[in-house]
C-alpha cells in the first residue's frame, strides 16, 4: 500500500475539512449581511470590522449553552442524530477537483482527495445519508413538531433526490463517467456552437438538466422555498426544536456545510469548475460556488414557501417528467452523433 | 346591501369521532408559537399534514377591559381602548369616543373629525402594514415584513409629532382633541401620502404575482359569502366574500359621506382575495387622507367646548372661576352623561368595532361591551381550516388579521 499517498489524501481532506468549517462560519456571516442588505438593514455590523467577528462569537455563545435533552427523549437517538448529520455533510466535497496537481517538496500532488469513478453516485449517497439525521433527530425529539418535521423532511428528500440523480444522467451520457475529475475535464475542452468558440460546459449543453439540478438541490439542502421540514413559522423550528446549544448549532453546521458542498458540486458539474478565462484555477471554482451562495440567500430573501403537498407536487409531477426528457432527447442526441457534443 | 334578516345558521360537520381505525395527532399549536400572532392556542387534530378538526382556544390576554370600564370614569376609559388593539390604537379611541359622544349628544367640532379621519385611517394603514407583513412572513415571504415595518415607522412617527406616544397614543378626548395639531404634522401627512403608493407597489411586486404566494392563497380558507353573513363577519373578511359592507358606508360617522371612496370587494372568499381587499383598501385609505387634508379648515377649535361634558379649554380654567369650577369637577368626579344606553360602530381595520355603553347618570359606565371585530372573525377559523393543510392554518390565522389584546379583551 502506498502509505505517502494515503497521508497526503488524509492531509488534503483535513485542510479541506477546516476550510469547509471556516468558510461555513462565514457563510452564516455572508447570508446575514446579505439578506440585511436586500431587506433594508444593516446585519452584524459590530462585531469586529464589518461584523467579521460575529461568527466566532455565535459558536462561542452557542458552546457555552446549556445542552437540553427533553424529559421524554430517546436519549442516545436525540444525542447522537446532529453528529450523523454533521459528519455526513462535509464528505461529499471529497470528490471535488479542486485544481490538476501541483509539485510540492518533489512530489506529484493531486489537487482532489480521492477521484473514484462512481464520485457523482457517492455525493448522491452522502447527501441522502444525511437525511437520517434529521429522521433520527426529529423522532428521538419526542415532539410533535419535531415529527413532522422529521416526516416532511424524509419525503422531501427522497423525492428530490431522485430529481437531483436523474438531472445528471444527461451529463453521465455525454461524458461517459461518473467520476467529477473526468466531467471537469469533458469540460475544459471547447465547443464548437454557430462559430462562437465556448467552454464546453454542461450548463450550455444541459440547460434543462442545469435547472433541474438547482431546483432539486434547493430542496436536497432544505433551503428556503422548499424550507419545510423547519418552516419557522409552521412547526417552530422543524425537526430540531428541541435542540439547544452546540448540537443545534450540529444542524446548522450541517445545513450551511451542505450548501457550500451542493454548490462547488453544481459548479463542477455545470459551470466547469475550475476551467474558466485567463488561468484555470481554484479562483474560478471559488467564484462560481459564490454565485450559487448567493443564489440561495437570495430565494430565502424573496420567495414564500412552498406548502407540502404542492413541493410533492413539483417534484413529482413537474421536475421528474422533465428530468426523463432531459435523459431520453440527451440519449437520442448520442445516439445519432448530432453536433460536437 | 344584503338582507340581513334572510340569515340562516351555520351547521358545521358533525362532530367528528376519534375512531381506532383513523391514526390522529392532536397538535397543539401555541399559545408560544412563532405565527398565532400572539397567545393564541389552536388545538388541531392532525391526520398526517390534514386538519380534520381545528378548535382555537382564547384568552391568555384578557386583561378584563370591559370589567375595567366599569369601575374608571368615562375619559380615563380612552387609554384602555388603545390597549385592545394595539396596532391600530387610534381607532379604537375613536370607536370609544364616539360612542360616549353619542350618549351625551355632543359633536365635536369639524376640524377636529377631519383630524379624526386622518388618524383613524393612517391607524388602518398601520394595521393592515403589520398584517400585511407578519402574513407574509407566516408564508415565508421574509422580506415583506421588513418593508412593511420600515413604512410603518413613518406612521407611528406622525403619531409621535402628533402626541408622543408611538403605540399606545392615547390620542383622542371626549368631544375632539386637547392638543393643537403641531405645524408640521400636515406636511408629514402629506409627504406619506406622496410616498406611500410607491411602497405599495413595491410589496404587489413581491407577491401579487408570485407564483407561489398565489398558490399558497388562491382557493384557500374559502368563505361563501352567505356563510361570511352567518357568522357575522366584517371587514376584509367580510369584504373578500364579496359583501358589501363598510361602516363607513353604511352608516357614516365623522364625515366620511363627505369622502370620495371606493370600498375593495372580492369575488371568490379566498385568502388571495382578502389580501387584495385590504391592498386596496391601503390605497383608499390614502385617498381619504389627502381629501381630508384638501378639505379641513387650518384653524379653528378642535375641542367641543360644551359645558356639562368637556374638560374646558386651558386658557379660560386658567381666567375664569366658572371653568375652573368646572375643570374641578371634571378632574375629581367626572362628568355624568343622560341615563341610557348607546351602540357606536366604526369601521376599524379588522372590522366593525362596536363600543356599547349602559348609562346610569353616574360618572362610572354601568356596562361597556366592546364588539371587537377579530373576536367575531376568529370563530370563522375551524370552518375555514376544514381539510386543509397544516401549513394552511397559519395562513388562515393570519388572513383573519388577529390582535389577540382585542380577542380577549
Amino acid at each position: 500500500m502506498d502509505w505517502e499517498a494515503l497521508i497526503v489524501s488524509y492531509l488534503l481532506g483535513f485542510v479541506l475539512l477546516n476550510i469547509l468549517l471556516v468558510l461555513m462560519a462565514y457563510m452564516t456571516w455572508f447570508e446575514r449581511r446579505l439578506v440585511a442588505f436586500f431587506q433594508d438593514r444593516i446585519g452584524p455590523n459590530r462585531t469586529g470590522p464589518f461584523g467579521l467577528l460575529q461568527p466566532i462569537a455565535d459558536g462561542v455563545k452557542l458552546i457555552s449553552k446549556e445542552d437540553i435533552v427533553p424529559a421524554n427523549a430517546d436519549r442516545l437517538i436525540f444525542l447522537v442524530a446532529p453528529l450523523l448529520s454533521f459528519v455526513l455533510a462535509p464528505l461529499g466535497a471529497l470528490v471535488v477537483p479542486f485544481g490538476d496537481s501541483i509539485t510540492l517538496f518533489g512530489r506529484q500532488i493531486n489537487l482532489y482527495v480521492i477521484d473514484i469513478n462512481v464520485a457523482t453516485l457517492y455525493f448522491l449517497a452522502v447527501g441522502s445519508m444525511g437525511v437520517y439525521g434529521i429522521i433520527l433527530g426529529g423522532y428521538a425529539s419526542g415532539n410533535r413538531y419535531s415529527l413532522l418535521g422529521a416526516l416532511r423532511s424524509t419525503a422531501q428528500v427522497i423525492s428530490y433526490e431522485l430529481v437531483l440523480g436523474l438531472s445528471l444522467v444527461g451529463i453521465f451520457i455525454l461524458t461517459g463517467s461518473l467520476s467529477l475529475v473526468e466531467i471537469l475535464r469533458a469540460q475544459q475542452r471547447t465547443l464548437i456552437l454557430g462559430g462562437l468558440e465556448l467552454p464546453n460546459w454542461f450548463i450550455l449543453s444541459q440547460p434543462l438538466a442545469f435547472v433541474l439540478f438547482l431546483i432539486a438541490a434547493v430542496a436536497e439542502t432544505n433551503r428556503a422555498p422548499f424550507d419545510l421540514p423547519e418552516a419557522e413559522t409552521e412547526l417552530i423550528a422543524g425537526y430540531f426544536t428541541e435542540y439547544s446549544g452546540f448540537r443545534f448549532s450540529f444542524y446548522f453546521l450541517a445545513e450551511y456545510i451542505n450548501m457550500i458542498v451542493v454548490s462547488l458540486i453544481a459548479a463542477t458539474l455545470f459551470l466547469g469548475g475550475i476551467d474558466g478565462p485567463f488561468i484555470d484555477g481554484i479562483w474560478w471554482l471559488v467564484a462560481k460556488a459564490f454565485i450559487f451562495l448567493f443564489f440561495y440567500v437570495w430565494l430565502r430573501a424573496t420567495l414564500p414557501r412552498f406548502r407540502y403537498d404542492q413541493l410533492m407536487g413539483l417534484a413529482w409531477k413537474v421536475l421528474l417528467p422533465l428530468a426523463l426528457i432531459n435523459i431520453g432527447v440527451t440519449g437520442l442526441v448520442r445516439l445519432w452523433g448530432i453536433g460536437a457534443l | 346591501m344584503i338582507d340581513f334578516t334572510q340569515a340562516t345558521p351555520v351547521l358545521l360537520s358533525e362532530e367528528r369521532q376519534i375512531t381506532e381505525t383513523r391514526r390522529e395527532l392532536v397538535l397543539n399549536m401555541g399559545p408560544q408559537h412563532p405565527s398565532t400572532h400572539g397567545v393564541l392556542r389552536v388545538r388541531l387534530t392532525l391526520e398526517g399534514e390534514t386538519v380534520i378538526a381545528c378548535d382555537p382556544v382564547i384568552g391568555y390576554l384578557h386583561r378584563g377591559v370591559e370589567k375595567l370600564g366599569e369601575s374608571h370614569r368615562y375619559a380615563q376609559i380612552v387609554p384602555w381602548t388603545d390597549r385592545t388593539d394595539y396596532v391600530a390604537a387610534p381607532s379604537n379611541n375613536l370607536g370609544y369616543v364616539l360612542a360616549v359622544e353619542k350618549l351625551c349628544g355632543i359633536e365635536a367640532p369639524e376640524r377636529a373629525q377631519y383630524w379624526r379621519m386622518i388618524m383613524a385611517e393612517l391607524a388602518r394603514i398601520a394595521s393592515h402594514l403589520v398584517w400585511l407583513g407578519t402574513h407574509a412572513l407566516d408564508i415565508g415571504a421574509l422580506s415583506v415584513s421588513l418593508y412593511t415595518f420600515r413604512d410603518r415607522e413613518l406612521i407611528l412617527d406622525i403619531f409621535e409629532k402628533f402626541c408622543g406616544a408611538r403605540l399606545t397614543t392615547n390620542m383622542m378626548e371626549i368631544g375632539g382633541f386637547s392638543r393643537e395639531i403641531p405645524p408640521e404634522l400636515p406636511g408629514m401627512v402629506r409627504d406619506f401620502c406622496r410616498y406611500f403608493p410607491k411602497a405599495i407597489r413595491e410589496y404587489e411586486d413581491l407577491l401579487t404575482e408570485n407564483p407561489i404566494w398565489l398558490a399558497r392563497t388562491k382557493g384557500v380558507g374559502i368563505v361563501e359569502p352567505e356563510v361570511a353573513i352567518n357568522y357575522s363577519l366584517t371587514g376584509a373578511c367580510l369584504r373578500g366574500s364579496g359583501v358589501n359592507y363598510d361602516v363607513r358606508k353604511a352608516m357614516p360617522y365623522l364625515l366620511y359621506d363627505r369622502i370620495d371612496f371606493e370600498v375593495p370587494l372580492g369575488t371568490h372568499g379566498d385568502v388571495y382575495d382578502r389580501y387584495l381587499v385590504r391592498v386596496e383598501e391601503m390605497r383608499q385609505s390614502v385617498r381619504i387622507i389627502e381629501q381630508c387634508l384638501d378639505q379641513v379648515p387650518a384653524d379653528g377649535p378642535l375641542m367641543a367646548y360644551e359645558s356639562n361634558y368637556v374638560i374646558p379649554p386651558h386658557e379660560t380654567v386658567m381666567t375664569t372661576a366658572e371653568d375652573m369650577q368646572r375643570h374641578f369637577i371634571w378632574v375629581i368626579k367626572g362628568f355624568s352623561p343622560p341615563k341610557g344606553e348607546v351602540y357606536h360602530a366604526v369601521e376599524h381595520s379588522k372590522g366593525e368595532l362596536g363600543y356599547y355603553i349602559v348609562s346610569d347618570g353616574s360618572p362610572i359606565p354601568y356596562r361597556m361591551r366592546i364588539r371587537s371585530p377579530d373576536f367575531v372573525n376568529l370563530q370563522s377559523l375551524p370552518y375555514m381550516a376544514q381539510g386543509a393543510m397544516l401549513a394552511d392554518v397559519v395562513a388562515l390565522i393570519g388572513t383573519i388579521d388577529i390582535v389577540l389584546g382585542s380577542v380577549d379583551r
